[in-house]
């Protein structure tokens, strides 16, 4: 590991500043991701800014009924909280489907956020790859694609989002709050994350002076007819190779409001909310759902070794909109899928 | 790393309780954890697998809930309260999960034993294992590669019955 030195800041301001005097510097929340990149030299900070004594750790209902999780707030008090476990079991569901409970416990919100791809490429600094060092090459391309892209990808990076709450937090339209040296600003959460492009070594659109202090969710209506399907290669603590987190209202027999979202497919959480609008109305039922998707996996590509995901994800995304419709969500317990 | 360069960069001071025991060190910042137990503190029960979050052999309880402490830089433990094995039971007076885990022959090598016992207290801690499919889902993050699955959820059942046979008896 590179060696650094540290910091612990009290307030954001404080955190905030101490990341404007040193540009090479990163925060530090959980660690679960950060440590093991600096173990692997993947990550080579010079200044660790520990901002677990921050005040962000509170889960906390607004006004208008929505809800607002603070940055620190781990995932699994996030996933085990009683009132995201009624009104937003997919986002409670989503998580639950991912990494361990030793994880859940010190990984936050924030963090998971913020989650680096696991292409195993990415890892290995003795392989090129543009999203370690821009313009090296990408050594995925070619390589073992199994884990890697079917939607979205670029020719410098085919690297998927790790994260499964993410792919929650996408279906939902969460809004990420972030500060910055002069200001703090929303950024909703179809543009947190972004595509490849010619900048894979750009992850999200976060400025590197801010500092994500939490997440804002809406009151819905989705907490009877959600699912989250999530299919890897073993039962439990695994990345997706594909996953579907669906969500939607119904009202006499028909869709009233779809929101469906990919995770395991992209550099992003995958959603597309014209595909979405074109099927408000539709009958819930396997038509419908068959051409869901085959609309969202119309641009699916395969690089060989991922072929395999393109009828996985159609095959995903009709079992999980059937399961949304029917109030029968996955259990992230008993894998067994119905 | 030649000591040299290690000077360059300041230690920091720790202060926290392992076991029930108050400790005051200095710390250099990329120490994790695992290693602060091991190598500095010479407490080896805590063991060291994939030194990545990939198999728990190292977990521990950190106030009272089960983390890898492969991924825990020391220096943020600022006033933490950490248990290890060590600090669970004796041979002559186990931990109940430790009796268990004899009684059901829950292990082969033993490697993963530390990190499958503390976690499992995590788990009775957490309160949302009362099922065998409960127990195998949420034990996920401690691999055994002797394939002692099967017994270490039989301890692991043998204790939450006993638990709730004891609950049911107080009320």
């Amino acid at each position: 590991m590179k060696r650094f030195t540290y910091t612990r800041a009290e307030t954001v301001a404080d955190a905030v500043a101490a990341l404007a005097a040193r540009p090479q510097a990163q925060f530090l929340a959980g660690g679960t991701n950060l440590v093991d990149l600096m173990k692997y030299d993947v990550a080579r900070p010079d200044a660790i800014i520990d901002i677990n004594s921050l005040p962000l750790k509170e889960i906390e209902e607004l006004p208008d009924g929505g809800f607002r999780i603070g940055a620190l707030a781990s995932n699994s008090g996030v996933a085990y909280d009683a009132r995201i476990q009624a009104r937003f079991p997919l986002l409670a569901s989503a998580i639950l489907a991912g990494a361990s409970p030793q994880l859940r416990n010190a990984a936050t919100t924030g963090g998971n956020l913020l989650q680096r791809t696991r292409c195993s490429y990415f890892y290995d600094p003795s392989t090129p790859c543009n999203k370690r060092e821009p313009g090296s090459g990408c050594a995925a391309i070619g390589g073992l694609t199994r884990m890697h892209a079917i939607l979205g990808a670029s020719d410098k990076c085919i690297a998927v989002h790790p994260s499964d709450m993410c792919v929650a937090l996408a279906a939902l339209d969460a809004t990420v709050e972030v500060v910055g040296p002069d200001s703090a600003r929303d950024i909703a959460f179809g543009d947190f994350h972004r595509l490849p492009g010619d900048e894979p070594q750009r992850d999200n659109t976060l400025a590197c002076d801010e500092l994500v202090t939490g997440i804002r969710l809406e009151a819905n209506h989705f907490a009877d007819h959600y699912t989250y399907l999530k299919l890897r290669d073993r039962l439990s603590y695994a990345f997706a190779l594909v996953s579907v987190a669906a969500a939607m209202e119904i009202a006499d027999g028909r869709v009233v409001d779809l929101r469906i979202a990919l995770g395991g497919v992209a550099h992003r959480p995958w959603r597309d909310p014209l595909v979405e609008a074109e099927y408000a109305g539709a009958p819930a039922e396997d038509v419908t759902f068959q051409r869901v998707a085959d609309r969202l996996l119309l641009q699916a590509k395969g690089l060989g070794g991922n072929d395999f995901k393109i009828p996985l994800a159609r095959k995903a995304i009709v079992r999980a909109l059937r399961q949304a419709a029917g109030g029968t969500p996955q259990s992230q317990t008993i894998k067994a899928i119905q | 790393m030649d000591t040299a360069l290690e000077d360059r960069f300041p230690t920091c001071p720790l202060s926290l309780t392992i076991n029930g025991k108050p400790y005051t060190l200095d710390v250099h910042p990329w120490t994790t954890l695992l290693d602060l137990l091991r190598s500095d503190l010479e407490l080896t029960g805590t063991k060291k697998g994939c030194d990545h979050g990939q198999c728990g052999a190292c977990t521990v309880l950190i106030e009272g809930q089960r983390m890898n402490a492969c991924l825990k830089l020391a220096v943020t433990l600022e006033g933490a309260a950490i248990t290890t094995v060590e600090g669970l039971g004796t041979p002559e007076e186990m931990h109940p999960v430790q009796k268990a885990f004899v009684e059901h022959d829950a292990f082969q090598c033993g490697y993963c034993t530390p990190g499958q016992i503390c976690s499992t207290i995590g788990l009775l801690n957490e309160g949302h294992a009362s099922t065998r499919e409960d127990i195998r889902e949420l034990m996920s993050g401690n691999l055994c590669r002797c394939g002692a699955y099967t017994n270490i959820a039989d301890a692991i059942e043998e204790v939450l019955a006993d638990r709730a046979s004891y609950r049911e008896a107080a009320e």
